[in-house]
């Protein structure tokens, strides 16, 4: 399955070379996880404080992603 | 009581070019702590909450904390207080820099303007030499050609200094008192109190120090301080290098980024025809940013050291710019991104930080003048107001109209003396209130309430009226800081505003930075207090202080005529569901929290708080009435 994500502020790097404005598609194993998908970009856990599943917060790393899907992960940030 | 506090308040009586010293209250300071608090609690003594903002009656302070020009990470902060022209409100306007610092170093805790004078006049403190100085020369002039020209009369390289620009001078309702040429207590209007009172600028050089009760434990725990914030990721990579404005994207993903006046939640290039990418942080960072920038003492740096270059693409030149600075300023932060950029549909960088630096330098606050300007924009689309009104097109997106309307605001001139006049003003005039976004008279800043709900219930009862900064729930609802809740339910989240609300009321009251609680708890500033001042706080104190200080504010707000119907939100907010995105057919649902939090407040179903409440407060004796 493909999902698109999105990658911001210091995460940015870990796009694949491919990406433009910030995203990119990624190739996962049905059934695949937003941990898998995490591991499969080399972004430290730790790193990957805020994640949305289409605009959803989901903090559970081990949820199943959706062919489709769009995947904004962010890291700790904060404004006011 | 033998340090934090100077334990000085000067007071300034333009009326009569009377200056005095005073013996600060120590009891109040201890119950109050300082900055928004102590400030507070003279304002509400001294003056009368159905004065005229612009009267002389009108009172100004500017008030530091106990932390404020220590060496404490982030102890930079003075609070404005006075009677709010936007809305009537008592406001406690916050700002950092240098200034704050300053004022304490001179020996003052607070600086209490009372009166108005007869001419243009600025103020210089340099220690315990204080004149009232002519400043009619200054007057027209903007904030940092200001802290230029009396920078250089006064032959002081140190000298700190807070002004006004046009917008003060010409009483735009919602005009900032800026410093450091960057940095505002930026809302509710006290820009336009100084002008009022015909002050241009309080010029503060000090050559003492802050003392310190326990200095043994002092060092120990300002240590412990700075390393809590190095520690957390927040305040030592996101803020630093990235500054608020990273902001746009985490929002706007969220569907919780206010757009055209609130009729969406999101820019997205096929609902909207606007990129929220090409005003990102990401790319303020890439292609605007020479550096990050801290305030006196801060380790977080947050602050933007940004420029337009002229020439090539650059649509919107900075022509005001003083020599120093070229054409660099500061900013912008993720709310004026938000209120010149998003609201107004202008995905212009340039056009955004154009309209910031004006914005800084004709000494306006970005988020009232946006906002404003968006609900002159949906009138327009809507066909209530047209060119012979507003003497130019006037479409959402438009980034001359942006640019142009920022200078016409600050000046008065054409429409911009509809828009200067603030939001609420402006949809009343034209038969339209229901396009005015605020609560208690005064534009919401960034963040939907339809999409975030304790947000809602922090708008509907901040007491200064629409406002992030008295109860910062996106912290927790969208942040997960320093726990993740649900941005879209409403339960528990009338808790978390109380305790927010208490908890900033405090943080405001220390002197030192609302930020540093993205990466520290209360308590951790629990021994920086104790040590500075040698009162032996508990952290009950400390909230219950807290407590303390929203409820004066309340009861100030209640003597002045508000109400607890005035709790409340746009029916925008409360009926019309968002049409797009992942908060899709969200609205408030105020009414499942509100009960609660008046409960939880210990207040009367009409929002008025209990007898109870005020004695456990020390407060009975200030009833509403």
């Amino acid at each position: 399955m493909k999902v698109t994500v999105k990658l911001f502020a210091t995460l940015r790097k870990y796009l694949p070379p491919d990406a433009t404005g910030g995203k990119a598609e990624v190739e996962l194993p049905d059934g695949a996880t937003v941990r898998q998908l995490v591991e499969r970009l080399g972004i430290p856990q730790s790193a990957a404080r805020l994640v949305m599943v289409d605009g959803e917060h989901c903090p559970e790393l081990d949820t199943p992603l959706q062919d489709g899907q769009t995947v904004s992960i962010f890291p700790p940030v904060a404004g006011g | 009581m033998s340090g934090g506090w100077t334990g000085r308040v000067l007071r300034v009586d333009l009326s009569r070019g009377e200056i005095r010293v005073e013996p600060l209250r120590t009891d109040w300071a201890r119950d109050f702590i300082g900055g928004r608090g102590l400030g507070a609690r003279y304002f509400f003594e001294e003056v009368d909450p159905r004065v005229d903002p612009f009267a002389p009656e009108n009172k100004l302070i500017f008030a530091t904390g106990p932390l404020t020009g220590t060496n404490a990470s982030c102890g930079a902060r003075y609070m404005v207080v006075t009677k709010a022209p936007l809305n009537g409100t008592i406001t406690t306007s916050n700002s950092g820099g240098h200034w704050g610092p300053a004022l304490k170093f001179a020996g003052y805790d607070m600086l209490i303007v009372e009166g108005r004078a007869p001419e243009p006049v600025y103020l210089l403190i340099c220690d315990d030499q204080v004149t009232i100085r002519p400043a009619r020369h200054l007057w027209g002039k903007g904030v940092w050609e200001t802290e230029e020209k009396i920078r250089d009369e006064v032959g002081l390289p140190e000298v700190r200094i807070a002004s006004i620009g046009q917008a003060g001078e010409n009483l735009v309702r919602f005009a900032a008192i800026m410093n450091d040429l960057h940095r505002a207590a930026g809302r509710n209007g006290v820009g336009a109190v100084m002008g009022a009172k015909n002050l241009k600028a309080v010029a503060v050089w000090g050559t003492g120090g802050v003392p310190i009760a326990r200095p043994r434990d002092w060092m120990e725990a300002q240590w412990q301080f700075r390393r809590r914030l190095r520690e957390s990721p927040v305040t030592s990579e996101g803020l630093p290098q990235f500054g608020t404005a990273v902001l746009v994207h985490v929002i706007n993903e969220s569907g919780a980024l206010p757009t055209k006046n609130w009729q969406l939640a999101r820019m997205k290039p096929d609902e909207t025809g606007s990129d929220a990418e090409k005003i990102s942080g990401e790319t303020l960072k890439a292609e605007y940013t020479i550096r990050n920038k801290a305030c006196f003492a801060c380790t977080i740096a947050c602050g933007r050291v940004t420029h337009v270059s002229e020439g090539g693409k650059v649509r919107h030149a900075v022509t005001t710019s003083p020599r120093n600075w070229n054409l660099a300023g500061e900013g912008p932060e993720y709310e004026n991104i938000w209120a010149l950029g998003c609201d107004t549909n202008v995905d212009d960088m340039d056009a955004v930080i154009k309209a910031s630096f004006l914005c800084n330098d004709y000494g306006m606050d970005p988020i009232s003048f946006g906002a404003t300007l968006a609900a002159a924009m949906e009138m327009y689309e809507k066909g209530y107001i047209d060119d012979q009104i507003t003497g130019m097109p006037l479409p959402f997106g438009s980034a001359d109209a942006l640019v142009a309307m920022t200078e016409a605001t600050a000046l008065r001139r054409g429409f911009g003396k509809e828009l200067a006049e603030g939001a609420k003003r402006l949809c009343e005039k034209f038969g339209h209130p229901e396009l005015f976004m605020g609560s208690k008279g005064m534009e919401f800043p960034a963040y939907d309430a339809r999409a975030i709900q304790g947000m809602g219930l922090g708008y509907a009862t901040s007491n200064r009226g629409g406002c992030h900064l008295k109860g910062y729930s996106v912290k927790a609802e969208i942040l997960g800081v320093p726990y993740k809740m649900d941005p879209h339910a409403t339960k528990g989240k009338a808790e978390l505003q109380k305790k927010l609300q208490d908890s900033t009321g405090a943080i405001d009251a220390s002197g030192i930075c609302l930020f540093v609680g993205f990466g520290s708890e209360l308590d951790d500033l629990l021994p920086l207090l104790n040590a500075a001042t040698g009162v032996d706080y508990t952290l009950d104190d400390l909230l219950k202080a807290g407590e303390r200080i929203f409820n004066l504010e309340r009861l100030w707000l209640l003597r002045a005529g508000f109400t607890g119907a005035d709790d409340t939100l746009p029916e925008r907010l409360l009926k019309e569901p968002i049409p797009y995105g992942p908060s899709k057919g969200e609205v408030n649902r105020l009414h499942e929290m509100l009960p609660e939090y008046y409960r939880l407040r210990g207040w009367t179903e009409q929002g008025e708080p209990s007898a109870e409440k005020l004695a456990e407060l020390g407060l009975d004796k200030l009833r509403a009435g």
